[in-house]
């Protein structure tokens, strides 16, 4: 759900290859850079790994904000070990959908001019110290929740990149629910920030697995190709059921007045998000989309004098190695 | 990474665009620890072999991952050939006499 909404692309290939790749996935095989593919399947692949990319990578922003700003040396240096992982889960990722037949900066490129996604819960502000909390304790738990299915992808390089992302995450998660813990146990004030904090990520968590797709073909197609493991409503249902006994741990309340156990389905009932402020999200019109954006591109034009200067040296410097050879 | 036998998929895609001017892409091997030999880990972009190292020791060894770090650019690797499998591995499938369970040792002679 760090990639949202992913459209497959249908497929038109010989139906006996199709079907001959179809059993290889079946069969648990994996499925490598240089094997016979569908085109639909590369495609989907790219945009589908290409956007959780792009989450890791722009998802460091709203905790970037805070670590100049962190209570203690301690908890600085651990936010700053946090958001120094996700730049490194994004550089695998990518790593993984340019074994597919694509470059990092055409991705990059496609993610500053709006081609490309990322997912929706990082156009929301970090107001408070406290959202660092809700943030790795809500956000990556999410993203803990779909990652961990992940790693079982057919596509190999996505799969041992997944492998790598869910060894370094659950610290991530850790991390955020400690300082929820602080946050509870210190003054009232500071409970009221972390009930604020869980207040406002809540809905947006809830959105990160994006709207039901019980029905939606482009799910039916991902998950048997297995770039998709569970629907998002089992994945939301999952981090309700798991989240609210934390929350209750914290003396939290989750903001859900129809949050109620149902022992029938031995699970939570629970309110949907807004899904038209998630639409809203997704199309750009977010608290935070333009501040984000803008953000990114910054960085990759004040950046292009570094990557322009340190190729053209090492250019020079081979040209001068052959010269001596 | 055009060629057919690269590391990377040879697709209409990666063909028919022009060539970027890029960092080029690097793959990182790591030894884990004293006496293993190094392991793929993955890929990564820097100008030169001094930065690959630099990045490949920030990107693959933030936990005490490795004791050494090999980087060699991905357009000099050669690869085997997904439609090759069959001529190249398997003769060695008939050959079971090549492992020591083919045998059978009665249980008298001891461990061997």
């Amino acid at each position: 759900m760090y990639a949202q909404m992913v459209k497959s692309e249908a497929t038109q290939e010989d139906p006996e290859r199709l079907a001959a790749f179809q059993a290889r996935i079946d069969a648990g095989e994996k499925i490598e850079p240089k094997d016979w593919m569908p085109a639909g399947y590369r495609k989907t692949l790219i945009r589908q790994i290409g956007q959780h990319a792009h989450s890791e990578i722009v998802g460091q922003l709203p905790e970037g904000n805070w670590i100049t700003r962190a209570p203690t040396l301690e908890r600085k240096a651990i936010l700053l070990a946090k958001v120094q992982d996700e730049a490194g889960h994004g550089l695998y990722l990518y790593c993984a959908a340019e074994t597919l037949g694509v470059t990092r900066d055409e991705m990059t490129e496609m993610l500053l001019d709006g081609r490309m996604k990322y997912s929706s819960i990082f156009n929301y502000p970090t107001l408070t110290w406290a959202d660092m909390g809700a943030v790795g304790w809500l956000v990556d738990g999410a993203a803990i929740m779909n990652q961990v299915p992940l790693q079982r992808t057919s596509f190999g390089p996505y799969s041992r990149a997944m492998i790598r992302v869910c060894k370094e995450e659950s610290f991530h998660q850790r991390q955020g629910y400690d300082i929820m813990m602080k946050m509870c146990a210190g003054t009232p004030e500071q409970k009221a920030m972390a009930q604020n904090a869980l207040n406002r990520f809540w809905y947006p968590s809830l959105m990160m697995f994006g709207p039901s797709d019980k029905d939606s073909v482009h799910s039916a197609q991902s998950m048997a190709w297995k770039i998709k493991m569970n629907t998002n409503d089992e994945l939301r249902q999952k981090f309700v059921d798991q989240t609210v006994p934390q929350a209750e741990y914290l003396g939290l309340t989750v903001p859900d007045e129809t949050l109620k156990w149902n022992d029938e389905k031995g699970g939570y009932d629970f309110a949907e998000p807004d899904w038209d402020e998630f639409f809203e999200v997704i199309q750009g019109n977010g608290p935070c989309n333009t501040e984000r954006l803008a953000a990114r591109n910054k960085a990759w034009d004040d950046g292009k004098w570094v990557r322009d200067g340190l190729l053209a040296h090492a250019e020079k410097k081979a040209a001068r190695r052959v010269a001596a050879e | 990474m055009s060629s057919p036998n690269a590391a990377y998929p040879d697709t209409p895609e990666t063909r028919t665009r022009p060539k970027r001017h890029e960092w080029p892409l690097w793959e990182v091997f790591i030894r884990g620890q004293h006496g293993m030999s190094h392991r793929h880990v993955g890929s990564l972009h820097a100008p030169d072999e001094e930065m690959a190292i630099k990045n490949a020791r920030d990107v693959y060894t933030r936990r005490n991952e490795g004791v050494s770090i090999w980087v060699v650019e991905a357009r000099h690797i050669a690869a085997s050939s997904p439609s090759e499998k069959g001529p190249l591995y398997e003769p060695s499938e008939s050959k079971v006499y090549r492992h020591p369970t083919f045998f059978d040792i009665p249980d008298e002679v001891g461990a061997m």
